[in-house]
């Protein structure tokens, strides 16, 4: 079942034009990795899709009754406002303690109920951000490069803790993300945004399409393609784009 | 009761202490001080403009503060307003409002009542504004609480999980310019912005939650509204600047023990 779908979706931001024409769907239970350079519109795309930004053209439909797990890219919490964890995670919905626990044990942060948001480290920050996200049992979880500032075995960990929640819900994972390694071992799907869609498909697929090399491989000495060592020319199941505006390859 | 000035005075003061405590938290965690400043300095101008046109007082004022934050809401929401532009936007009103006031034909308008407060002045009318005023502010805020608190976290996180942020920054933009039409009476346009940020900063290290913080805001404030207008009669010293000292004091207090506090 769809959970999320675009239809020729454009986006502008800060007058520019960030995507264009995206077509892009999300099924139940599936993993989809959105990779690209920076300002190649994963955020945004993110944003139309929670509602937060819109269309430019095109529609983005969501399943009616949508419920959205989002982890934002940025959570600066000002040093004035003072926020238990618990009382972090009942906004804007009150939450009974039971559930809050249960929440947070789930994140793999039992712990950390009683402590003060700006007090935590970013480990412990995100799998807080991760626990508030899967309150209320969402359809999909939107994670918008959920492991940044995060070190390789602690974003490792993060994966893992993703992995096994949706084992045990079937919860629908979006993720935006810069640890290609990770990203290509854990995604049904990967979608490669340039400013609009490069190429998208299992991750086998975009790992070899040539629009993925200019951006990923050649740019950097191939260190970033290096998981592909074992592809296998499977096409069909994806689908390649013209990828014209290569600006931020090399 | 209510023929006693001082009696009067004291519940004015706690009326604003009401509205702007916990209004003032969000002003301080949404680091809204100079849009407070340039909102409560355009009072002066909505004096002018109620002057002009026979129009109520505290009329003028709302609908001047009201004008301004909702321009300030916008040029910020638009990336267009930095520190710089709110620092103009807050002291053009001001000198607009000064110079305005000045222009007003017929009799010479007191402006210190405006500028400082003139909380001694206080009528049974105007008693009856100032908590009309507290009640709606006080209400808004308790309403939206939980929908404030989440769009102040983070507008996406908000719109993520069905709210909407824009609509919370109207309702703490209307609170806002309500609040400053009532306390303009009590502390007087260049003190409003105080009476918002100083009980709020003060209640900081007194807070695990926002809600301790905004009930301390509220206590710090009351404390100091009835402080002030008691040292004012001691040492018959100007009433709005007397409160306002009185907090700023409770504010030193409270930073200086705050590293004990935190040691808990």
């Amino acid at each position: 079942m769809t959970l999320i779908e675009t239809k020729g979706l454009s986006l502008r931001y800060g007058g520019a034009t960030v995507l264009r024409d995206v077509n892009f769907s999300l099924s139940q239970g599936e993993i989809v990795t959105i990779v690209g350079p920076n300002g190649s519109g994963k955020s945004s795309l993110l944003r139309a899709l929670i509602g937060a930004l819109k269309p430019a053209s095109g529609t983005v439909i969501r399943k009616p009754g949508l419920k959205i797990g989002y982890v934002p890219q940025k959570l600066q919490i000002d040093g004035t406002l003072p926020l238990t964890v618990r009382r972090f995670l009942s906004l804007p919905v009150r939450q009974t303690q039971t559930v809050t626990t249960a929440a947070l044990t789930q994140a793999g942060v039992p712990e950390l109920a009683q402590r003060q948001m700006t007090d935590l480290s970013g480990g412990q920050f995100q799998r807080v951000l991760l626990a508030r996200a899967l309150l209320g049992s969402p359809d999909v979880l939107i994670l918008d490069e959920a492991t940044q500032g995060l070190d390789q075995p602690g974003a490792a960990a993060f994966y893992r803790q993703i992995e096994e929640v949706r084992q045990r819900t079937g919860v629908a994972i979006l993720m935006v993300s810069h640890d290609l390694h990770v990203v290509m071992a854990a995604s049904d799907r990967v979608l490669c945004l340039n400013g609009h869609v490069c190429c998208e498909g299992t991750p086998e697929v975009v790992a070899d399409a040539p629009e993925y090399r200019a951006l990923f491989g050649s740019g950097t000495q191939g260190a970033l393609a290096l998981y592909r060592h074992h592809h296998t020319h499977d096409h069909d199941h994806g689908h390649h784009h013209e990828c014209g505006e290569d600006h931020n390859a090399g | 009761m209510l023929d006693d000035f001082a009696m009067r005075a004291a519940l004015a003061g706690l009326g604003v202490a009401l509205a702007a405590a916990p209004l003032g938290c969000f002003v301080v965690w949404r680091r809204m001080a100079y849009f407070g400043d340039a909102t409560s300095h355009a009072a002066l101008l909505g004096v002018a403009l109620a002057l002009a046109t026979d129009l109520p007082v505290v009329g003028g004022v709302l609908l001047v503060a009201l004008m301004m934050a909702l321009i300030i809401s916008t040029l910020t929401e638009r990336n267009v307003s930095t520190d710089a532009l709110l620092g103009v936007l807050a002291h053009s009103a001001l000198a607009l409002g000064l110079v305005a006031v000045s222009l007003i034909p017929g009799q010479r308008v007191d402006l210190s009542a405006y500028l400082f407060g003139d909380i001694l002045a206080v009528r049974q009318v105007d008693l009856a504004i100032i908590w009309i005023g507290a009640a709606l502010v006080g209400g808004l805020m308790v309403w939206r609480w939980q929908a404030l608190l989440t769009a102040t976290l983070n507008p996406d996180l908000a719109v993520a999980s069905g709210g909407h942020p824009k609509r919370e920054q109207l309702v703490l933009t209307l609170a806002l310019a309500v609040t400053v039409a009532v306390a303009i009476k009590v502390v007087g346009a260049l003190l409003i912005a105080a009476m918002l940020v100083i009980p709020a900063a003060a209640a900081r290290p007194f807070a695990r939650t926002p809600e301790v913080m905004a009930i301390c805001a509220v206590l710090i404030g009351g404390f100091s509204a009835l402080g002030g207008l008691a040292g004012s009669f001691t040492f018959d010293t100007p009433t709005g600047p007397s409160i306002v000292t009185v907090a700023a004091a409770v504010f030193a207090l409270s930073a200086a023990i705050s590293p004990l506090l935190r040691r808990r």
